[in-house]
C-alpha cells in the first residue's frame, strides 16, 4: 500500500482537510511506516494494512485485503462501495464487534496512538462510547424497546462516568437538546416506538455523542430514512461533527450523500482499497477505472425535456382512485385509513410516468391498484378503456395479460424452487398459450434481457440480485402487456447494476412501444427514465407534469422540499463521455 | 472496448463469480445431528424389518414353566402346534413365561408405524385445514376458534376418551393420537401460508392470471415443505410416546399386541423383583423417541433458513 506522502491536515476551520491522493493502493507493503506515534498530530483513527479472512467456502479468501486509511480529527471520511464490499466489516472491526468467523489475520487499527487491533473486551468496552462510538442503518433495532430513551442515554453515563442521576438527567437532556428534538422531556421519556424514524435515529446520534467521542463511526444511517429526514439527519451530524471535532467514518452506497458531507472518499471494491482521496478528486475525476464507472453509473440529476407524443393512444387513465383502508375491531373504535385519496394519472403509448414519495405517501398503493393486487375502493382504473378497478376476480382475469409488475426486491420476486423457465412460461401458459411457444418466447426474452439461455433450467437462488431483476422483468414481459408497472425495481441495486437495469427498462420501453410506470422515492432514479412525473405526498397527488417541468421548476411547496432534500444535487459526478444511461449502456 | 463492454467487465455483478449458496440437502447431509438420527433410525428400522431373525420366537408364544426367566436364562417355549422349543431369553421373560426379547423387537414395528402414521395423518389433515384457514378468510376464524378448543383440552384424555369410543387397534389408536397433534399443525401451516402469500413471488403469480388453487400447489405448498417436515418429526416422537402410555394404561392396544407400553404394563407389577420387564422396552423407546428428536432438531437447524443463518 502506497502511503500518501503527506498526512491529511487537522481539519481547518474552513471544513475539507487537503489530503494527499492515493491512486494505486493494491500491492503495497502494508501498513507500517508510520507508526503509532501519530497521536496528537490529528490523526486520530489509523488503519493499516487490515486484512479480514472470510471462513473456507465464500466467493473469496477475505472480506478485506489490506486496506489502509485514517480519520482525522474533524474529518469526515466516506467508505464507499457495492454490497460486499467489506465497508461494514471494517466498522466492525474497528469497534471490536467482528463475528469469529471473520477474524482479523493481518494489519492494524489505531486509535488515537493505541493499537486496539486485538484489544481485549475490557478495554473495548471502555473505549466504546468514550473514545468510539457507532450509529447503525435502522435505529428501532438499535434501541432497546423496551427501554426509554432517556434510560438508553443514561446506561451510557452510568456505565462511563461517575456522575450522580440528577447530573445524568441535565447531561441526558442537553443532549437531546443539542440533537435538536423537541420538547426534551418527552422525547426522554418516550420508548422508541412512539419516535418516528428521524427522531430514533437523532436519540441515537444523542447516545453516541452524549460522551464526545473522538471517533464516530456511521453505518448507513440515513439509508432507512425519507429523504426529507435523511437531509435533516445529515445536517445534524455535520453540525454535531463541527461543533466538537469529532473524525467520522461514514459509510454509505449512496453517492449522493457522499457528495453532501464528505471530506475525503476511499472506495471499495470487493474488499480492496481501490481509491481514496479528496471528495472532490474522486468524484469528479476518477483514476481508477472501477471509481470511473461507479461515477459514470450514478444517475444525473438533470432532465432533458424529450418531445412527447400528444397523440399517442391513453394506455391507462386514472381517475378519482380512492384506497380505504378499514380498521374493523369486535371491541373498541373503528379506524379508517385513507392510504390514497382522488388520484388521477394517464399514461400514453411508449411513455413512463413516474411516481415519486416519501414512504407512506401512497404511491405503491396506488400501483397494487392499478394491478390490482389490492382493490380500490372508489374511482376508476382504465385500460385501453376497460375499467377494471371493480371487475370481480373472473371478469378480471382475462385483462391481468395487459398489466404487469416488477418488484422492488429481486431475492423474494421468484419462487425459490421453481426454475426460471417455469417461471416465465407460467402466465403465457395460464392463457392458453402451448409450453413450446411459450418455452421459446422465453428463449428470446432472456437474450432481450441479455440472459443466457442457459438460465432456463437454473434456480433462482444461482443468480445475483440485478440478474434476478432481468429475469421478473421477461417474466413480466412474456404476458405481452400494454401497461409495464416498476414498483421500485431498482431501488435494492447497487448503483452500477442499477444502471444496466435502467437501461433496460429504457430500452425495452423503446423497442415494445410500452407504457411504463415506474414507482419510485429515488429522484435520481426518477429523472433519468421518466417522460412525465407525479409527486405523491399523504396519499395525493400534489403535482404533476412533464418531468423536465417538475424538475426544473417545481410548484407545490412539498416538491420543492423534497427537491431540496436530494443529496448531492448540485454536484457534477464524473461521467464517462457519450454515456447516458438510458440509452446507450448496453451494447444491442 | 466499447464503453459498455468495459461496464458490463467492471460491474461486480458481472465480475463476481456466482457461488451458489450450498443446496439444503447439502446442508441437511453435512449436519451431525441428522445423521446420529438417522443412523439410529436406520438401525431400528431395520431390527423392525429383521425381527423374525434375531433370535426371536412368536410373540404371543408363552409357557408356564418359563416364567419370570432372568436376562440370558435358557428355557423351554410351547409353539402353537404344541411343541416344546429350547430356547433362549435374552430379556428374560415376563410372569406369563412369554419372551420379553421377542415383544420388544417386534414391539419396535408396532412403535415406528405409529409414529409416522400419526405423523402422516397429523399433517394431511392439518396442510388441508391450514390452507383452507389461511385462504378463506371467511372461515379463518370459525376453523381456528375450533383449533384453540381442541388444544384446550389436554391430548392425552381425547387419546383415551377416542379409543375408549372406539375400542382399541392399530387404526384406531392412530387416529386418537393424530387428532389432539391436528390443531398444532393447522396454526403452523396457516401462519406460513399467511406469510408466503405475502410474498412477491405470489402476487407475480396473481398477477399472471395463476388460478387460486394452482397458486395453493404451485407456491405456497411446496414452500412449507421444510417446516412440515421438521413439525413432522416431532409428532413422530411424541406419537410413539403417546401410544406406549396408553398401552401402558391399559388403553391403547389389546395386551395380546407386542408393544413396549404393553410390555412395560405388565412388568409394572414386578417392577422391584424384576427390573428388566420395564427396562428393556424402556431404553427402546427412549433411544427411539432420542434419536427422533435429534433428527427432527438437525433437520429444523438445516431447513429453517432463520436457524440456517446462525449457523
Amino acid at each position: 500500500m502506497t502511503i500518501p506522502p503527506e498526512r491529511p491536515a487537522v481539519a481547518s476551520p474552513q471544513g475539507a482537510p487537503p489530503a494527499a491522493r492515493q491512486s494505486q493502493p493494491r500491492g503495497g507493503p502494508p501498513g507500517g511506516r508510520r507508526s503509532a506515534d501519530m497521536n496528537g498530530d490529528g490523526s486520530i483513527l489509523e488503519v493499516r494494512g487490515l486484512t479480514i479472512a472470510l471462513p473456507a467456502g465464500g466467493d473469496r479468501r477475505s472480506a478485506v485485503h489490506e486496506v489502509s486509511f485514517e480519520v482525522g480529527r474533524g474529518e469526515i471520511v466516506c467508505l464507499v462501495g457495492e454490497s460486499g464490499s467489506g465497508k461494514s466489516v471494517i466498522a466492525q472491526a474497528v469497534m471490536g464487534l467482528l463475528p469469529r468467523l471473520l477474524p482479523v489475520t493481518g494489519g492494524r487499527i489505531v486509535l488515537q496512538g493505541e493499537d486496539i487491533t486485538h484489544a481485549g473486551a475490557v478495554r473495548l468496552r471502555q473505549l466504546r462510547a468514550t473514545r468510539m462510538s457507532m450509529i447503525f442503518q435502522e435505529p428501532m433495532t438499535a434501541l432497546n424497546p423496551v427501554m426509554t430513551c432517556g434510560d438508553q442515554i443514561d446506561e451510557v453515563l452510568q456505565q462511563h462516568t461517575p456522575l450522580s442521576a440528577p447530573q445524568r438527567r441535565q447531561k441526558v437532556l442537553d443532549i437531546v437538546r443539542e440533537v435538536l428534538l423537541p420538547e426534551p422531556e418527552r422525547m426522554v421519556a418516550s420508548y422508541p416506538h412512539q419516535l418516528s424514524g428521524g427522531q430514533r435515529q437523532r436519540i441515537m446520534i444523542a447516545m453516541a455523542l452524549v460522551l464526545d467521542p473522538v471517533l464516530l463511526i456511521a453505518d448507513e444511517p440515513t439509508t432507512a430514512l425519507d429523504v426529507t429526514t435523511q437531509a435533516q439527519i445529515l445536517h445534524l451530524i455535520l453540525q454535531l461533527q463541527r461543533r466538537h471535532g469529532t473524525g467520522v467514518l461514514f459509510i454509505t452506497h449512496d453517492f449522493g450523500v457522499v457528495a453532501e458531507i464528505a471530506h475525503r472518499v476511499a472506495v471499495l471494491r470487493l474488499g480492496e482499497l481501490v481509491e481514496l482521496g479528496p471528495k472532490a478528486e474522486v468524484l469528479q475525476r476518477p483514476q481508477h477505472a472501477y471509481t470511473q464507472m461507479l461515477m459514470a453509473s450514478v444517475p444525473t440529476l438533470r432532465v432533458d425535456a424529450r418531445p412527447l407524443d400528444a397523440q399517442a393512444p391513453v394506455v391507462l387513465r386514472v381517475r378519482g382512485l380512492d384506497k380505504t383502508y378499514d380498521d374493523r375491531r369486535w371491541f373498541g373504535q373503528r379506524r379508517t385509513v385513507r392510504a390514497v385519496k382522488d388520484v388521477n394519472l394517464e399514461i400514453r403509448r411508449g411513455q413512463t410516468l413516474g411516481i415519486v414519495g416519501e414512504s407512506g405517501s401512497g404511491k405503491s398503493t396506488v400501483a397494487r391498484c392499478i394491478v390490482r393486487l389490492i382493490d380500490p375502493s372508489g374511482g376508476a382504473v382504465e385500460l385501453n378503456g376497460d375499467d377494471i378497478a371493480h371487475l370481480p376476480a373472473r371478469r378480471l382475469r382475462p385483462l391481468r395479460r395487459r398489466v404487469q409488475i416488477v418488484f422492488q426486491d429481486p431475492y423474494r420476486s421468484l419462487n425459490p424452487r421453481r426454475t426460471v423457465a417455469e417461471a416465465l412460461v407460467e402466465g403465457p401458459v395460464n392463457y392458453g398459450l402451448a409450453r413450446a411457444s411459450a418455452l421459446q418466447r422465453a428463449r428470446a426474452l432472456l437474450e432481450m434481457v441479455r440472459m443466457d439461455a442457459s438460465a432456463m433450467e437454473r434456480y433462482p437462488h444461482q443468480f445475483s440480485g440485478g440478474q434476478r431483476q432481468r429475469i421478473c422483468i421477461a417474466r413480466a414481459l412474456m404476458m405481452e402487456p400494454e401497461l409495464l408497472v416498476a414498483d421500485e425495481a431498482v431501488s435494492a441495486l447497487d448503483v452500477s447494476v442499477q444502471a444496466q437495469v435502467l437501461s433496460l427498462f429504457g430500452e425495452i420501453r423503446r423497442r415494445l412501444d410500452l407504457a411504463m410506470l415506474f414507482i419510485t422515492h429515488d429522484l435520481r432514479v426518477a429523472s433519468q427514465v421518466c417522460d412525465t412525473l407525479a409527486v405523491m405526498s399523504r396519499g395525493e397527488v400534489v403535482e404533476s407534469g412533464p418531468a423536465h417541468q417538475v424538475f426544473g421548476n417545481p410548484q407545490h411547496g412539498y416538491t420543492r422540499a423534497l427537491f431540496a432534500a436530494a443529496p448531492g444535487r448540485d454536484f457534477a459526478f464524473a461521467s464517462t463521455p457519450g454515456r447516458d444511461v438510458t440509452s446507450g449502456a448496453a451494447p444491442s | 472496448m466499447n464503453d459498455s463492454a468495459r461496464f458490463e467487465q467492471l460491474s461486480i455483478e458481472s465480475a463476481s463469480i456466482a457461488a451458489p449458496p450450498p443446496s439444503a440437502w447439502a446442508r441437511v447431509r453435512r449436519n451431525l445431528s441428522v445423521r446420529i438420527g438417522t443412523c439410529v433410525l436406520g438401525v431400528l428400522v431395520l431390527i423392525a424389518l429383521l425381527a423374525p431373525w434375531l433370535g426371536t420366537v412368536d410373540p404371543s408364544l408363552f409357557d408356564p414353566a418359563s416364567r419370570d426367566l432372568l436376562p440370558g436364562q435358557r428355557g423351554e417355549i410351547t409353539t402353537l402346534d404344541g411343541e416344546t422349543i429350547e430356547h433362549r431369553f435374552w430379556m428374560g421373560s415376563d410372569s406369563f413365561g412369554r419372551d420379553i426379547h421377542s415383544r420388544v423387537i417386534y414391539g419396535t414395528r408396532v412403535s415406528l408405524i405409529v409414529g409416522v402414521a400419526t405423523a402422516a395423518v397429523a399433517l394431511a389433515f392439518g396442510v388441508v385445514l391450514g390452507l383452507v384457514a389461511g385462504t378463506l378468510r371467511r372461515l379463518d376464524g370459525p376453523l381456528m376458534r375450533v383449533m384453540d378448543g381442541v388444544m384446550a383440552i389436554p391430548a392425552i384424555l381425547i387419546a383415551i376418551a377416542l379409543v375408549a369410543m372406539w375400542r382399541g387397534s392399530l387404526p384406531t389408536v392412530v387416529v386418537a393420537i393424530a387428532i389432539p397433534e391436528i390443531p398444532r399443525v393447522t396454526r403452523l401451516v396457516r401462519s406460513l401460508v399467511l406469510s408466503i402469500r405475502e410474498e412477491p413471488y405470489v402476487e407475480a403469480a396473481i398477477s399472471l392470471g395463476t388460478p387460486t388453487a394452482l397458486i395453493m400447489w404451485r407456491h405456497i405448498l411446496p414452500n412449507c415443505i421444510a417446516p412440515l417436515v421438521v413439525q413432522g418429526t416431532f409428532i413422530c416422537a411424541s406419537g410413539i410416546l403417546t401410544e406406549a402410555i396408553l398401552s401402558f394404561l391399559g388403553v391403547g392396544l389389546p395386551p395380546d399386541i407386542p408393544t413396549w407400553g404393553n410390555v412395560m404394563a405388565e412388568g409394572r407389577a414386578q417392577f422391584t423383583q424384576y427390573p428388566h420387564n420395564i427396562f428393556f422396552p424402556g431404553i427402546f423407546l427412549a433411544v427411539t423417541v432420542l434419536a427422533v428428536n435429534i433428527l427432527g432438531d438437525g433437520l429444523r437447524d438445516t431447513l429453517d433458513p432463520k436457524m440456517a443463518r446462525r449457523v
